[in-house]
């Protein structure tokens, strides 16, 4: 409409959805479901050496309910599992799910009875992690990646729907198969 | 065989026999039926001479082992004399049919746990255990993993966790707070409290919103426990019904993994039960697939906030068992890396218990020095956290040049960092009245909970492995144990701060005589040959490919060795085939024992000062649960 050219500099006319998600993939807010030794990479990433506030993903909420993206840092087990789906549940949308490390993308060398072969096997996962432990910087990456490609994708109206998936224990006993070897 | 082993089988004749160990003399009880009855009167004689501390309780299952044992299992009971500075393994065979040992709860309450443990992972049960839940598996999980034919992959997924509620209302019924009249509407029509734990009923009911009604009995009861503040009259009628209120695993203070279901009477925490094994990753049954060497990164991710602590200590146990003993340029280099993980893991066991208090700044002031150390190890090992330094006979890698000046910088920093932080807190009133007096341990009690390391110094007992058995050159070093006075939470957090003084004091030492020579054994079979001989000639390489493919052949035995790490006695107990592959290995955590005492050393305490007791007590999840 060239409306704006009536108030000079002074206004910016723009769209909801690019003022929301503008907001969204600048104030991340991280639920940290650390369990393991990954967890401790984290506490790096978020003291002053690495400083993720420089991203603006520095307030970490330990409430699902608070927060937007998970963070899964550490080997999931199986008793573990089902809390995971359930923090996983309690988050709103829209929500993002970063896997940290190879115990949580794929078991890492833990292949053995106790241990979930990668927790996309639970919950969607959006961006995964390398490493063992990744570096601080590795995370970096992920959340500017998140930020890049994934978050910023919503528009007021049109929610992508929340992604449905079966609970953990009645996946993986379908036909009751109690032995789920994967290589 | 020493004159006390000598009483014990003049005592006992045939039912006993002492073989002599890897480590010193083995008493060995082989016949099951026989042994069921002697173990008691055996262990109560092993105590009265001394042997008075239950260091770690072992399951083995002898199943492919090639030498045939008298029967398929066997419980070792590592006994220490503390004072005299000994130790003796005590090993009960068990019979496949029926495994029964009688319990030693009543004697150790470190047992508890350990037995729930072997009972889980192997089978066998103990005949008196008040209440032998599986520990590390879920309360679905069917089968005994560390039995020789359960397949390692063999995975079984759960559908909801358990509720505790049983738990917690034996518990609460232990302690004389649950009456007959209310206790049925606390548990579940069908749900029975049971000795065993697959027939443990797991449908409770949800604990969210219930809990019992309190009569006046209870009330009286609940205000005389110690520790519970006399209260005026009038606020009697307050006390109406006990909360169970669950924290974790997912809860910031209980860093993810650790777990407890408590019963409250207003803010005091009136009984208390906790669960562990949410980080259960199987160290136990993944590592008896590697070769000696390769057990060493999964040796990184016991106690991660100190990872080559542990690698050392492994590697420790091996050489023993190869009866060597590695360079002196390498047990310096061990001993230096060694006391600045040891500073670290105290750092970040500081650090993260002031956050949990709420005084963040602190930690910052902390892990920047952290970082700093990291960046050290990070070109020493090429890996911040978790390192795999260690290798069985030798270290990695040399120091750098410059290392040792940049450690020394380090050291300083700590220490500025360290004096800025105990300035910031050491006469903080609100910080002061959270950690005096809180849940106090005694030294007889730390003793029976099976502590060891800071939290039982902080009891007051003088005990360290580093001058009880010392190892790579510890005994050249002039250094102090501190210890505490009281064993309250003020002790066990404070406590560490004068370690940390005295690993700054022993680095010092180390390098400033650092030997020169070679980080490997010129031993074949058994260390790595230097870098340069495995690239650069036939022999050096055949012999690198062999060792690390085929693995160190270990001569079959059985050896129990330990290591003063950051949080206490590590141990390892190794059973060896003769093969490069261990056969069994048992990692004895400090953490297990530490967090076994929490729920009860928190009872008529301030469930937000429970907070700071765990914080206080380091429970890293990974050694914790392995
Ligand atoms: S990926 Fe490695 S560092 Fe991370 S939790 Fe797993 S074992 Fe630990």
């Amino acid at each position: 409409m060239g409306l704006e050219t009536l108030f000079g500099n002074s206004i910016v006319t723009t769209k909801i959805d690019s003022v929301l998600n503008w907001a969204r993939k600048n104030s991340i807010m991280p639920m940290p479901f650390g369990t393991a030794c990954c967890a401790i990479e984290f506490m790096g990433l978020v003291s002053s050496q690495y400083d993720v506030s420089r991203f603006g993903a520095e307030i970490v909420r330990f409430s699902p309910r608070q927060s937007d993206l998970l963070m899964v840092m550490g080997t999931i087990s199986y008793k573990q599992a089902p809390i995971l789906r359930r923090i996983y549940d309690q988050m709103p949308e829209p929500k993002w799910v970063l896997s940290m490390g190879v115990c949580a993308c794929s078991g890492g060398f833990y292949d053995n009875y106790c241990t979930v072969q990668g927790i996309d096997d639970i919950i969607p996962v959006d961006v995964y992690v390398a490493g063992c432990p990744p570096r601080p910087e590795g995370l970096i990456e992920a959340i500017l990646k998140l930020q890049g490609e994934r978050i910023g994708k919503e528009t007021v109206l049109g929610r992508p729907e929340p992604v449905v998936s079966l609970p953990v224990a009645s996946r993986d006993r379908e036909g009751g198969a109690q032995e789920t070897v994967r290589h | 065989m020493n004159e006390t082993l000598q009483q014990i089988k003049g005592r006992f004749q045939e039912a006993v026999a002492v073989e002599p160990g890897l480590d010193g003399d083995v008493v060995v009880l082989a016949d099951p039926r026989s042994s069921r009855g002697a173990l008691l009167e055996v262990i109560g004689a092993l105590r009265d001479q001394g042997f008075a501390v239950l260091t770690d309780l072992v399951g083995v299952d002898y199943l492919q082992y090639p030498v045939r044992q008298p029967q398929r299992f066997a419980v070792v009971y590592i006994l220490s004399d503390l004072k005299r500075r000994q130790r003796v393994r005590l090993k009960a065979y068990v019979g496949a049919q029926d495994p029964v040992l009688p319990s030693v709860t009543h004697i150790w309450k470190a047992a508890s746990w350990l037995e729930r443990e072997c009972w889980d992972q192997f089978g066998i049960r103990f005949e008196g255990h008040p209440n032998l839940k599986r520990l590390l598996n879920h309360h679905e999980f069917v089968g005994h993993p560390l039995r020789k034919d359960y397949p390692i992959r063999s995975r079984q997924p759960l559908s909801e966790n358990d509720s505790l509620v049983d738990e917690l209302v034996l518990r609460l019924r232990q302690k004389g707070l649950v009456l007959p009249a209310i206790e049925a509407p606390l548990v579940s029509p069908g749900a029975r409290v049971s000795d065993h734990g697959e027939e443990a009923a797991p449908g409770s009911p949800s604990f969210g919103a219930r809990g019992g009604a309190a009569s006046a009995a209870v009330i009286e009861r609940i205000s005389a426990l110690p520790g519970v503040l006399a209260e005026p009259e009038f606020y009697r009628d307050l006390h109406t019904e006990l909360m169970f209120l669950n924290i974790g695993p997912s809860h910031p203070a209980t860093h993810g993994t650790l777990r407890a279901l408590v019963a409250l009477d207003g803010e005091t925490i009136v009984a208390a039960v906790g669960e562990i094994g949410y980080l259960h990753r199987g160290f136990e049954k993944s590592t008896e697939l590697q070769t000696y060497n390769g057990v060493i990164p999964y040796t990184d991710r016991l106690n991660y906030v100190s990872a080559m602590m542990n690698n050392f200590a492994y590697c420790k146990t091996i050489e023993k068992m190869l009866g060597i003993e590695t360079t002196e340029r390498t047990k310096a280099i061990r001993v230096v890396i060694a006391e600045l993980s040891r500073i670290i893991d105290h750092l970040v066991c500081i650090g993260a218990n002031l956050v949990d208090l709420g005084a963040l700044t602190n930690y910052w002031y902390l892990f920047n020095v952290r970082e700093k150390a990291y960046d050290i190890f990070d070109r020493l090992t090429g890996a911040r956290l978790t390192n795999s330094y260690g290798r069985v006979g030798g270290v990695a890698r040399d120091f750098y040049p410059g290392c040792g000046d940049d450690i020394l910088r380090v050291l300083k920093e700590a220490e500025k960092a360290i004096a800025d932080v105990e300035q910031l807190i050491s006469h903080n009133r609100i910080l002061l009245d959270r950690l005096t007096g809180i849940s106090t341990v005694h030294a007889e009690e730390a003793l029976s909970r099976g502590w060891t390391g800071p939290l039982l110094r902080a009891s007051g007992v003088e005990y360290d492995v580093r001058k009880a058995f010392p190892y790579d050159g510890y005994e050249q070093y002039d250094f102090e144990i501190p210890t505490g006075t009281v064993g309250d939470t003020y002790d066990r957090f404070f406590i560490r701060f004068y370690e940390m003084a005295q690993s700054a004091r022993i680095i010092r030492q180390a390098l400033a005589k650092m030997p020169a020579g070679p980080i490997f054994l010129d031993i074949k079979t058994a260390a790595l040959p230097p870098k340069d001989d495995t690239y650069n000639n036939i022999e050096g390489l055949m012999n690198h490919f062999k060792l690390i493919f085929e693995g160190v052949k270990v001569p079959a035995g059985e050896l129990y060795d330990s290591y003063e790490a950051a949080n206490g006695e590590l141990g390892f107990f190794v059973v060896a085939d003769g093969s490069g592959k261990p056969y069994r290995n048992r990692c004895r955590p400090p953490s297990l024992l530490a967090y076994a005492a929490f729920p009860e050393i928190i009872e008529g305490h301030m469930l937000a000062d429970a907070i700071a007791t765990l914080g206080g007590l380091n429970i890293i999840a990974g050694e914790l649960d392995r």
